[in-house]
C-alpha cells in the first residue's frame, strides 16, 4: 500500500510534553497546576443566554463571518477597551477559538518560503500552524533579563528580506510577560521600517495586573498591518464554547473568511449568542475574575520569595514562570521529579520552546487552597534539592 | 486595599493573615492595622460561620415574618424595630419598602416555638398591625454560598 500520509504533517514534531501529561493523567491524587484554562465556570447570565437561544430555536448556521450583532459588539468592545475602530461588516471574522484565527490568518497571508517570526517561549500552535501554511518559522528566543518581552533589537536581528510576519503573543502564555506601550512603540517602528505585518494574539488581554492592556493595532500606522486576534475563552471563562475572532485589514479578513467558509462554515451559533451577552454585560465578571487571579498571582510571588526561588514578576495571563537553574537540572527533570516525589504537576518551560529551558510554567487558574498545598510541597521539594546539592 | 480586603474576608473570615497579606500585596502588619480600623469603625461587625443545620441532627426552624406596624411619632420605625430585634430568637430585622414594613427573620427549635413567638410576643406589641409568617422549607443558597455543593475540578488534561 502507498504511504497514506502527508510528509509535511508527519514531520511536525508532536508536542514534547505529551509523555509528561500521559503520566499525569494516569496518576491518582495529583495536584495539577498544569492546565491553561480558567477554573471559573462561565458566568451564569452568559450560559443562560446560550440556553435561551436554543429555546428560541436559534439553531441555524450564522453568516460565515459570524452574527452581525456579535461583530458589532466586538467593534464596540475594541473601541472601548483598546481604542481601535473596526468596520464590523468588513474587518471582523468570528472564528472557532483564537486558535482557528491563528491558523487561517497564517494561511491567508503566507506564500511558500515567507519567514514568520515567532518569539518563544510561547503558545505551542504558532510554529506548526506556520509550517502547515508553508512558512519558514524563525524563532526569536526571549530572555529572562528582559522579563521575556520582545525588544526592538531582537526583532531587528531576526529580520531578513524574506520576513513577512511577526507573531506577537502578549500577554504571554507561558511566561505571563506583557508588552507595555513603550515596548510596543519600539516594535512598531521596526515593523513599519521593514514593511512587516503583525499577528497580535491578545487572547489574555483582559488579564493584566499592572496597566490596561495596549494593543499594537492602536499605535499610529499599525492598524493597517495588524491582525488582532482575541476570543472569549480566557476573559469570560468560555474555553469550551470555542469562540474567538480576528480583526484586521479588509483584504486579509476577506481571504481568511474564504478559508473559514470552506473549512468551518461558521462558528457555533449558540456560542455566538452567549458571546453577545458576555460583551454586553460581562464587565463585572471579568473584573471579579481578574481580581481573584491577581490575588493568587501575588500569593505565588510571595511564596517564591519566601522559598528564595527566582522569578520575575509577571503582569499578565494566569501563569508564573519561575527559574530553576540553581538546581542544575533541566526543566523536564525538575518537573518529572516534582511529579514523582510530591505529586504536583507543573509544565516544563521547554514545552514552549528551547528558550524555556531552566523555567517552569505554573498556572494559577486554580483555587487558593490548591495553590497553597502545591506551594507547601514545592517548598519541601526544593528544600530537599538544596540539601542534596550541599552534600 | 480596603474594598478588596473586605471582599476576601466576607467570603472567608478564617483566612490566614500571612496569606491575606500576600494576596493583597501588602505587609502583614498593614492588614492587622486595617482590620482593627475596620472593626473600630463598625464596618466589620462580626465574624460568623455559615452552618448548614440541615446536615446535622439538630432541629431548627427558620421563619420569615412580614410585619406591618404603625410608626411612632418622632421615632419612625426605629423604636418598634428595636423592641423586636432585642428578642434573642430574632436573627435579622430589616425595614422594607413595599407592602409591609419590617421583615423579621426568626430562628426557633420548632414550628410551635416560632408560632408562640409570633402570637405571644410579636402580635401583641401595640404598634404591630399584622404579621404574615413564612416558614423556610429548604435553603439552596445562603450568603452567596450554594449549600450542599462539592465542586470537583472537571477540567480534562489536554496538551498543553
Amino acid at each position: 500500500m502507498r504511504n497514506p500520509l502527508s510528509d509535511k504533517v508527519v514531520d511536525i514534531k508532536p508536542s514534547g510534553i505529551r509523555k509528561f501529561f500521559d503520566i499525569v493523567s494516569e496518576m491518582d491524587d495529583v495536584i495539577s497546576l498544569g492546565v491553561g484554562e480558567p477554573d471559573f465556570d462561565t458566568p451564569w447570565h452568559i450560559r443562560d443566554e446560550g440556553i435561551y437561544s436554543l429555546e428560541k430555536g436559534k439553531t441555524f448556521y450564522t453568516s460565515n463571518s459570524g452574527l452581525k450583532e456579535l461583530r458589532m459588539e466586538i467593534c464596540n468592545y475594541l473601541k472601548r477597551r483598546v481604542n481601535v475602530e473596526y468596520d464590523w461588516a468588513k474587518e471582523v471574522i468570528i472564528t472557532v477559538g483564537g486558535s482557528e484565527a491563528i491558523d487561517i490568518g497564517l494561511r491567508a497571508m503566507i506564500n511558500p518560503g515567507d519567514e514568520v517570526l515567532i518569539p518563544q517561549p510561547s503558545y505551542v500552535s504558532y510554529e506548526p500552524c506556520a509550517i502547515l501554511a508553508d512558512a519558514t518559522p524563525v524563532i526569536i528566543d526571549l530572555k529572562a533579563e528582559n522579563e521575556f518581552r520582545l525588544t526592538a533589537k531582537e526583532l531587528e536581528d531576526a529580520i531578513t528580506d524574506k520576513t513577512k510576519l511577526l507573531i506577537l503573543p502578549f500577554p504571554n502564555n507561558p511566561t505571563g510577560a506583557i508588552m507595555e506601550r513603550a515596548d510596543l512603540e519600539a516594535i512598531a517602528e521596526v515593523v513599519i521600517k521593514h514593511d512587516l505585518f503583525v499577528m497580535s494574539d491578545e487572547i489574555y488581554s483582559e488579564l493584566t495586573y499592572k496597566d490596561e492592556h495596549v494593543s499594537i493595532a492602536s499605535l499610529p500606522g499599525m492598524k493597517e498591518r495588524t491582525i488582532l486576534i482575541n476570543g472569549f475563552s480566557k476573559a469570560y471563562a468560555m474555553t469550551g464554547w470555542r469562540l474567538g475572532y480576528a480583526c484586521g485589514p479588509q483584504e486579509i479578513i476577506q481571504q481568511m473568511t474564504k478559508i473559514h467558509q470552506f473549512a468551518i462554515m461558521c462558528a457555533p451559533t449558540t456560542s455566538q449568542y452567549a458571546a453577545v451577552e458576555a460583551l454586553k454585560n460581562g464587565d463585572a465578571d471579568v473584573e471579579e475574575m481578574r481580581t481573584s487571579y491577581n490575588q493568587r498571582r501575588r500569593f505565588l510571588m510571595e511564596s517564591f520569595r519566601k522559598m528564595g526561588l527566582e522569578c520575575f514578576e509577571p503582569y499578565g495571563a494566569f501563569y508564573v514562570f519561575p527559574c530553576i537553574k540553581e538546581f542544575g537540572m533541566t526543566s523536564d527533570e525538575f518537573a518529572t521529579r516534582f511529579l514523582e516525589e510530591e505529586k504536583v504537576a507543573v509544565v516544563p518551560g521547554t514545552a514552549f520552546g528551547d528558550s524555556g529551558e531552566g523555567f517552569l510554567r505554573i498556572s494559577y487558574a486554580y483555587s487558593l487552597e490548591k495553590l497553597r498545598l502545591a506551594m507547601d510541597k514545592m517548598e519541601q521539594f526544593i528544600g530537599r534539592l538544596r540539601e542534596e546539592k550541599r552534600n | 486595599m480596603r474594598e478588596e480586603l473586605l471582599a476576601i474576608i466576607e467570603k472567608n473570615s478564617r483566612i490566614d493573615l500571612q496569606e491575606l497579606a500576600a494576596m493583597l500585596g501588602v505587609a502583614e502588619i498593614d492588614v492587622v492595622n486595617e482590620l482593627a480600623a475596620l472593626e473600630r469603625e463598625g464596618i466589620i461587625c462580626g465574624y460568623h460561620t455559615l452552618v448548614n443545620w440541615e446536615n446535622t441532627s439538630i432541629e431548627k426552624v427558620t421563619a420569615l415574618i412580614e410585619v406591618r406596624v404603625t410608626p411612632q411619632r418622632g421615632e419612625g420605625f426605629d423604636s418598634i424595630a428595636e423592641r423586636i430585634y432585642k428578642y434573642s430568637e430574632v436573627s435579622s430585622v430589616y425595614l422594607i419598602s413595599g407592602g409591609y414594613d419590617l421583615m423579621v427573620i426568626l430562628e426557633g427549635k420548632s414550628l410551635r416555638d416560632v408560632s408562640n413567638f409570633v402570637s405571644d410576643k410579636l402580635s401583641t406589641l401595640d404598634s404591630v398591625l399584622s404579621t404574615a409568617t413564612h416558614f423556610i422549607l429548604k435553603k439552596y443558597k445562603d450568603h452567596g454560598t450554594i449549600m450542599d455543593q462539592q465542586k470537583e475540578d472537571e477540567r480534562e488534561v489536554f496538551i498543553p
